[in-house]
């Protein structure tokens, strides 16, 4: 069978037919309409990224993973937890695919698969959200003193002078701030913890 | 008077307060009147959209839901912080682009009593409300104490310009809105490229040594440019460029010294008002130097002088010989 031939009978370099289960799974647990399915591979985000160098793999190909279906290695992948959300990949992609927005959904589906590779960045927002969920607003020092002791003890020391001069200067507050209506706010994280947006 | 419903953000009460006292002393001249959203929370910054999306878009729309509980001749939210910013105008934009989303997020509202229809209000930023509904004339018509000969790099830093689902910003890489603000207060304002990149938001907390490096480019090309100051309207920007600036500096062996203020503590001292009041001295790496170049007094910000550098010892390595044995003659030992 000549080269021709063969693209046309088993499609450009395909052995069987495309599973894309997992990334449709990813469109659809993605906020507004992700046009992943759009990504023609052209390497625009990975180039406009100001944290590729850090990241295992570039969102381009993350996105041909996606479409490949190795969810083991996406889900441990780091580039969603480097991912800074800056949106230049986004404002720069020829096909407009939502890339900031699916790292979210990525980071969402490594933390309940409990895939992720490091554990101090989901952990950090465990933690935001934990003090969000408590008071119904962010608190910076019970934020800062749990996750370092937890996670960063030994950079500690060095961060002294910062928060001494953050704690003087009241940039941050001693005590958390709560809202008024603290019920109404747990009542309707409690019904959304109850919904999924792709059901 | 332009009225505004007010949505402050978590930041304003605390680590961002010089942007918060600032706004306060310049919304009186600005003819501003702010009504803040009853009873508002956090939007949840950039941390609980990778938790769980349905609580996340809930959070900010229970603001949203609020906010047009308080529609009364202005339906227009001005946010000041740009993580705010985007939250707000993002859970708006996908509840509309996403109907299952409007959906969800409605019935979990419902559980609490409330409802949103996307589009209710408007979700401006409070540069785009001063340039737009205010005017760079009525601006430059209360400037009395004009910023000629500070040279500012202008930083809007990512997530306001970006993604701008309402199409309200001239660029999305190069705006030229804060420029064009800062020229109208009489400053020597620089085409500051880096006016859009990243400060590294959340990765000072969760991995540092990505962040130092986003961080030091931005001092690096602000020194370049021989910026005397950077000027923010992102509180996540001002808080890593300046709380971490020491960390950086300690991380690489430099010694960048690159103030970074709010753009409302520059439109209140160009507008006459007291730099303690406009919440000068707040920063870390002092503004002091900047603001004598055009005449004003900073408050102590209490910044100690860096200690210099030890040279590093190194290895033990053999010296060279004193001065009275390197002339070539042989020398006689002593007996």
């Amino acid at each position: 069978m000549s080269p021709a031939e063969t693209v046309l009978t088993q499609g450009a370099g395909l052995k069987k037919p495309e599973d894309l289960t997992l990334l449709h799974e990813v469109a659809d647990a993605t906020a507004g309409v992700s046009h992943l399915e759009m990504c023609i591979q052209c390497g625009t985000c990975g180039g406009s990224c100001p944290s590729a160098a850090d990241m295992d793999h570039t969102p381009r190909a993350l996105f041909a993973m996606l479409r490949a279906g190795m969810r083991e290695e996406v889900l441990r992948s780091n580039t969603p937890w480097i991912c800074v959300s800056c949106y230049h990949c986004v404002v720069r992609c020829p096909q407009e695919v939502h890339i900031a927005d699916v790292m979210y959904t990525l980071k969402g589906m490594a933390i309940k698969a409990k895939k992720y590779t490091d554990s101090k960045p989901p952990d950090f927002s465990q933690t935001f959200v934990g003090m969000v969920e408590t008071f119904g607003r962010s608190f910076e020092l019970g934020l800062a003193s749990r996750f370092y002791l937890t996670h960063q003890p030994l950079r500690l020391p060095g961060m002294a002078g910062m928060g001494i001069g953050m704690l003087t200067k009241k940039r941050m507050n001693m005590l958390p701030t709560k809202i008024k209506n603290m019920e109404q706010l747990t009542a309707i994280l409690n019904k959304a913890k109850t919904l999924e947006l792709s059901s | 008077m332009n009225k505004y419903i007010f949505y402050p953000g978590c930041s304003m009460e605390g680590s961002a307060r010089a942007y918060y006292e600032s706004l306060k002393a310049i919304q009186g001249p600005l003819a501003m009147e702010l009504e803040e959203v009853e009873d508002w929370n956090c939007c949840g910054a950039t941390e609980y959209l990778s938790i769980n999306l349905i609580p996340a878009y809930s959070l900010i729309a229970r603001n949203l839901a609020l906010a047009a509980k308080q529609v009364n001749g202005t339906n227009t939210v001005m946010a000041p912080c740009s993580a705010c910013y985007l939250n707000l105008e993002k859970a708006d934009h996908y509840m509309a682009e996403r109907p299952a989303l409007g959906e969800k997020v409605n019935q979990a509202l419902a559980a609490g009593g409330l409802h949103y229809d996307p589009g209710s209000v408007q979700i401006r930023h409070l540069v785009d409300v001063i340039i737009n509904d205010i005017g760079l004339e009525a601006v430059k018509a209360k400037v009395v104490r004009p910023l000629t000969g500070l040279r500012i790099a202008p930083y809007l830093g990512c997530m306001v310009p970006r993604p701008d689902y309402a199409k309200r910003w001239s660029d999305h890489e190069h705006p030229s809105e804060l420029d064009d603000l800062m020229k109208a207060l009489g400053a020597d304002v620089i085409d500051f490229p880096m006016k859009t990149a990243c400060c590294g938001g959340h990765m000072t907390q969760i991995g540092p040594e990505t962040a130092y490096e986003l961080i030091r480019r931005l001092v690096a090309e602000a020194e370049e440019y021989q910026a005397d100051i950077m000027v923010t309207m992102c509180p996540m920007c001002q808080m890593n460029l300046d709380a971490y600036q020491g960390e950086t500096n300690r991380h690489f062996g430099t010694n960048f010294h690159m103030p970074i203020v709010f753009f409302t503590q520059l439109m209140a001292v160009a507008f006459g008002i007291d730099p303690k009041q406009a919440g000068f001295g707040l920063e870390l790496v002092s503004a002091k130097d900047a603001l004598a170049r055009i005449g004003l007094k900073a408050p102590d910000t209490g910044e100690k002088p860096a200690a210099p550098r030890k040279k590093p010892e190194g290895l033990p390595m053999p010296k060279p010989l004193p001065k009275k044995y390197a002339s070539g003659q042989a020398v006689v030992m002593e007996e």
